[in-house]
């Protein structure tokens, strides 16, 4: 059995394309086999909703009369500085800049309120948004100073563009250590007094396509509620991990870099979020979908949360130190279930990915591929894999 | 008949400096357990308390509250989640200590169970998405 996504937008065009989610999948291989569920379904779409710091979005905000040059000057919404390092009127918004004025962690932990995700969130929502910015003043563009409200609906440009979104498969993070500490996989408790994931698991969109067979460059997407589309491989993209027999990564490995028009995204599909003593950030949604090209396809959809094993690392020592250990693996379902086995002690989990938000967000895109709204796109060029011998590595700090 | 509740008292600033739930045990016979308790800059106290007693003298007691000055919520409406900010991620679940949130497995949803809250706040800041609001 081998189909093309030429005949599945075929049959997506005429309403007859079969699409169910990377949950429902689970059940119909149980039943009836790979071989005939890749005959009868079409396409799988995966969802997460979660946070992800690595997002971000150029603007370009139109010209001023006399004109300004925010290159190489200051320029800020709600106060958050964006990055102005760019020609006249464009400027970049990262989810983690935070107002100048911000105390941070002196007041430990700091509470990080608002900060570039949360003025993502509000343009999003349609509101206006304070912008101040100031230039040295060229022949061309003389002017040095402006202060305006804007609104995405009358600025040129707003992109959502997201360097390393979609991680596959994350760290559990645990403390070992005797005082409660606050990082971005959340608050942790000291001695092993929770364990926090952040994984859509079974939905999840790398983790239903391990070997990248279908997900690619240019590859079309839900991305805030809207339509997007995979850019690149993410920063960190690190295919070459220890693996399972049906080659789902135990690491952290593949990511994805994601751009979108962020004018056509939906209010609340991109949340600002706010990690007590680490900063602000991002919550992204995103759904890819998998066309079913084959029985081996399908298969890699049908892996469950049972099958997805993740590391648990320490939060308070290993990881801020570099160290390679990992305390042992554990199961999304032994996660899900709200207890894990941790050194012999019953550690309770938590989730910072919202599984009922990618569940939310799987159905969305099945209902528009469904309806014949979206059509699949062939990706340009694959995605690095297991061969392609990248593997990311540590700064090398050095004077000469 | 005995009967045990959670209440937020708030004492106005002439207040803050009297015994007043020395009152409640002497002259009421009740038993509390302070579950937090703060004075604001302006000088406004606030109490939260587990009060357990006779169902009579309980009343009685909240009269006398009352009577001085001091004003008086059921604990319940203390803490609030804004639907509209929840996502249901859970990060709250594991940072609760009477456990008023529980995931439904199911559904994967989020339950607050007010009734268990003590209104301690701690879950406040710890929501990335600051969805639990406290209304004094």
């Amino acid at each position: 059995m081998s189909k093309t996504i030429a005949e599945i937008n075929e049959k997506i065009r005429k309403g007859q394309a079969v699409v169910v989610t990377a949950e429902e999948v689970i059940d119909i291989v149980k039943t009836k086999g790979a071989k005939k569920a890749a005959t009868e379904v079409d396409v799988v779409t995966t969802g997460t909703f979660s946070p992800m710091c690595s997002s971000g979005a150029f603007l370009n905000l139109g010209h001023t009369t006399p004109r300004i040059k925010f290159g190489g000057g200051t320029a800020y919404l709600n106060d958050v500085p964006v990055y102005a390092g760019l020609a006249a009127v464009d400027v970049f918004i990262g989810a983690g800049a935070l107002p100048d004025n911000d105390p941070r962690n002196k007041v430990y932990p700091g509470e990080f309120s608002y900060g570039g995700g949360h003025v993502i969130e509000d343009l999003l929502a349609g509101k206006d948004v304070r912008f101040a910015a100031t230039a040295y003043g060229t022949d061309c563009y003389p002017r040095k100073r402006v202060e305006t409200l804007i609104n995405i609906n009358d600025i040129n440009d707003a992109i959502l563009f997201n360097i390393r979104n979609a991680y596959q498969n994350y760290n559990v993070a645990v403390n070992l250590s005797d005082r409660t500490i606050y990082t971005y996989m959340g608050v942790l408790k000291p001695n092993l007094g929770n364990a926090n994931y952040s994984s859509a698991g079974q939905l999840s969109p790398l983790l239903n396509d391990p070997l990248y067979k279908t997900i690619g460059v240019g590859t079309k997407i839900l991305l805030g509620g809207g339509v997007g589309y995979v850019a690149w491989h993410g920063t960190q993209h690190n295919p070459d991990v220890l693996r399972s027999n049906n080659g789902v990564p135990r690491r952290g490995a593949g990511t994805l870099a994601l751009i979108g028009d962020l004018k056509q995204m939906k209010p609340g599909w991109l949340r600002g979020a706010s990690f007590i003593g680490y900063g602000a950030t991002m919550v992204v949604s995103i759904g890819v979908p998998i066309p079913v090209l084959s029985e081996e396809i399908i298969l890699h959809t049908a892996v469950s949360d049972e099958e997805i094993l993740a590391p648990i690392v320490d939060y308070s020592d290993a990881y801020p130190n570099m160290k390679p250990d990992i305390m042992g693996e554990v199961s999304y379902a032994q996660l899900r279930s709200g207890r894990i086995t941790v050194q012999g002690r019953e550690v309770p989990t938590a989730s910072l990915s919202s599984y009922p938000k990618a569940v939310e967000v799987a159905q969305t895109l099945k209902g528009w591929i469904t309806q014949g709204k979206f059509l699949l796109t062939e990706p340009v060029a694959p995605l690095p894999g297991v061969e392609s011998g990248i593997a990311i590595k540590p700064l090398k700090e050095r004077v000469d | 008949m005995a009967i045990s509740k959670r209440v937020v008292l708030h004492f106005p600033r002439p207040l803050v400096d009297q015994p007043i739930i020395y009152r409640l045990v002497k002259d009421y016979n009740l038993m509390f357990n302070i579950l937090k308790a703060s004075v604001t800059p302006k000088e406004e106290g606030l109490l939260v308390l587990e009060l357990s007693g006779n169902k009579e003298d309980y009343d009685k007691s909240m009269r006398y509250l009352a009577g001085v000055g001091v004003d008086i919520q059921p604990l319940s409406r203390d803490m609030y989640r804004n639907e509209d900010k929840c996502t249901h991620c859970g990060a709250c679940v594991t940072i609760c200590p009477t456990g008023a949130f529980l995931v439904d497995p199911d559904t994967r949803r989020v339950r607050f169970l007010d009734d268990r809250c003590i209104a301690c706040g701690l879950c406040i800041k710890a929501c990335p998405l600051r969805a639990m609001e406290m209304r004094i």
